[in-house]
């Protein structure tokens, strides 16, 4: 229907394969970013799962926090990208990089250590079907600002929402075969190009 | 309803981890140093590789006052070792709840037959290869994530390559063989048929590969990830070297960006000493780490 959409994917570390892959299954334009000008152009980016504190510093050192601030288009994060994404951490970890931009706070490994890890079947508003949903050393959403729409919780908390332009996800779509959550950002990357033309 | 332990949880954290750098550390602020320079995991252990060498005797797992004191200072996942075959040792750091057990060639062996049934563990577990089939007989084991060995603790790449070359070369060999010759090379490789056929049809390990054993500076790595790792193991060459801080965050970068060689180039100046190190051709048999694990 329309043009092929040009999705980014931050790969300073963490779980960016999965989503290039899901992302081109969707028939998306992929591009690996690891440097700022790698954002030109792009109608929206993903943050991956792997270590906030890992990629927040590597973003910083190659000025790609202020670039992703500046960055026009939808974001998603997943689990750690939710965490970089956030307002605030609430468990106040020295020197967590943060983005800011979604009105939410996060827990960080909110459900404990690996041996807490698990995957679950999601209940997601507007899916008939549940999401299978696989969570790892997860952070959850301890509070929304007022624009955020809680769209999934687990164990009580939000853990995917979005703000705008923005969608978080506490879990890691890219790691099942299920490709809604996926699919549910590139309609709001199309939602969101309608807006601005 | 909520699982834990599956394998796609325990193999999950592995795939996090992509593209990042575990580094070994002795005590609580060096995790910190090496959080601070961006590691995606810590392994805790009570003596680097190289001091293990120097110092000699039988090497165990850590102390768990040592390993908590290690949870507490960091948010990354922390991993530590167990001897090859010690399952008591194992059951003991799933119960500290370490993020990762690395049953680990590093430590004396405590079985020369078995090595750990890692199915059993809620706790994922890392065991290191030196070839395709010694990795698919522990990824068998229930082992979800692997590292090539290399020659821990001496600062000297080449058997890191030499075991990179060997476990992706074979998976590339297996791509190009026709069904029925699959047969007699799980017999060859000395491991199951399924998970054969499996590496033959994907053309990758069924987990996520990283490198350890010898990585000493910026360039190691970015070889390491050119060459196919999905990440790197670096245990002696930060903190036995100057300037640890520099070289780990070094490092760090240089695993990101390590097609680039511009930023290799900066990243590589200016870190001070290097780990002296050991040339892996000169150790004796009896000395080399690499052998142990079956």
């Amino acid at each position: 229907m329309s043009e092929q959409l040009r999705i980014g994917v931050l790969a300073l570390q963490g779980n960016f394969r999965e989503h290039a892959a899901m992302l081109r299954r969707l028939g998306a334009d992929v591009t690996e970013v690891r440097l700022p000008h790698q954002l030109a152009d792009l109608d929206g980016l993903i943050i991956p799962g792997g270590e906030s504190t890992t990629i927040g510093k590597l973003a910083a050192l190659y000025g790609l926090d202020e670039a992703i601030r500046a960055f026009p288009a939808p974001v998603f994060g997943t689990c750690a990208g939710m965490i970089l994404l956030a307002r605030e951490a609430v468990d106040g970890t020295h020197g967590q990089p943060l983005l800011g931009l979604v009105d939410i706070a996060v827990r960080r490994n909110a459900f404990g250590r690996q041996v807490a890890s698990f995957e679950t079947d999601l209940d997601v508003d507007g899916e008939p079907e549940p999401v299978h949903a696989v969570f790892i050393r997860a952070p959850w959403i301890e509070s929304v600002g007022p624009g955020v729409q809680v769209l999934a919780e687990a164990a009580g908390h939000p853990v995917l929402a979005r703000d705008g332009k923005y969608l978080v996800a506490a879990f890691h779509p890219e790691l099942t075969d299920d490709t809604r959550i996926h699919e549910r950002f590139l309609d709001l990357v199309r939602e969101e190009q309608g807006v601005r033309a | 309803m909520a699982e834990i332990g599956t394998m796609r949880v325990k193999s999950g954290l592995a795939e996090m981890l992509k593209g990042g750098v575990i580094m070994d550390v002795v005590n609580a602020d060096q995790a910190k140093i090496a959080e601070e320079a961006g590691a995606c995991a810590v392994m805790a252990l009570e003596r680097v590789p190289a001091d293990i060498r120097v110092q000699g005797g039988v090497a165990r797992m850590s102390d768990p006052d040592m390993i908590k004191g290690i949870q507490a200072a960091v948010t990354i996942p922390v991993m530590a070792k167990c001897r090859i075959g010690h399952f008591a040792e194992a059951q003991i750091l799933q119960a500290l709840e370490v993020d990762y057990i690395d049953e680990s060639e590093v430590l004396t062996p405590a079985d020369l037959e078995n090595h750990v049934d890692k199915w059993k563990y809620t706790v994922p577990f890392v065991c290191g290869a030196t070839n395709l089939g010694e990795a698919l007989r522990r990824v068998n084991e229930g082992a979800a994530m692997i590292r090539t060995k290399g020659e821990a603790g001496t600062g000297d790449i080449v058997n890191a390559v030499t075991h990179m070359r060997s476990v992706f070369g074979s998976i590339r060999r297996l791509g190009s063989m026709y069904e029925e010759e699959l047969y007699s090379e799980a017999k060859r490789l000395q491991a199951p048929y399924e998970l054969v056929k499996w590496v033959a049809e994907n053309g990758r390990l069924p987990v996520v590969t990283f490198t350890a054993g010898g990585i000493a500076t910026p360039a190691d790595a970015a070889l390491c990830m050119q060459l196919g790792a999905d990440g790197v193991f670096v245990g002696s060459g930060i903190f036995k070297a100057g300037n640890p801080a520099q070289r780990a965050r070094a490092i760090v970068e240089a695993t990101t960006h390590f097609n680039d060689p511009a930023i290799l180039a900066r990243v590589s100046a200016g870190l001070g000493e290097a780990m002296v190190g050991i040339s892996t051709q000169s150790l004796p048999p009896e000395q080399r780490l690499e052998t142990r694990g079956w």
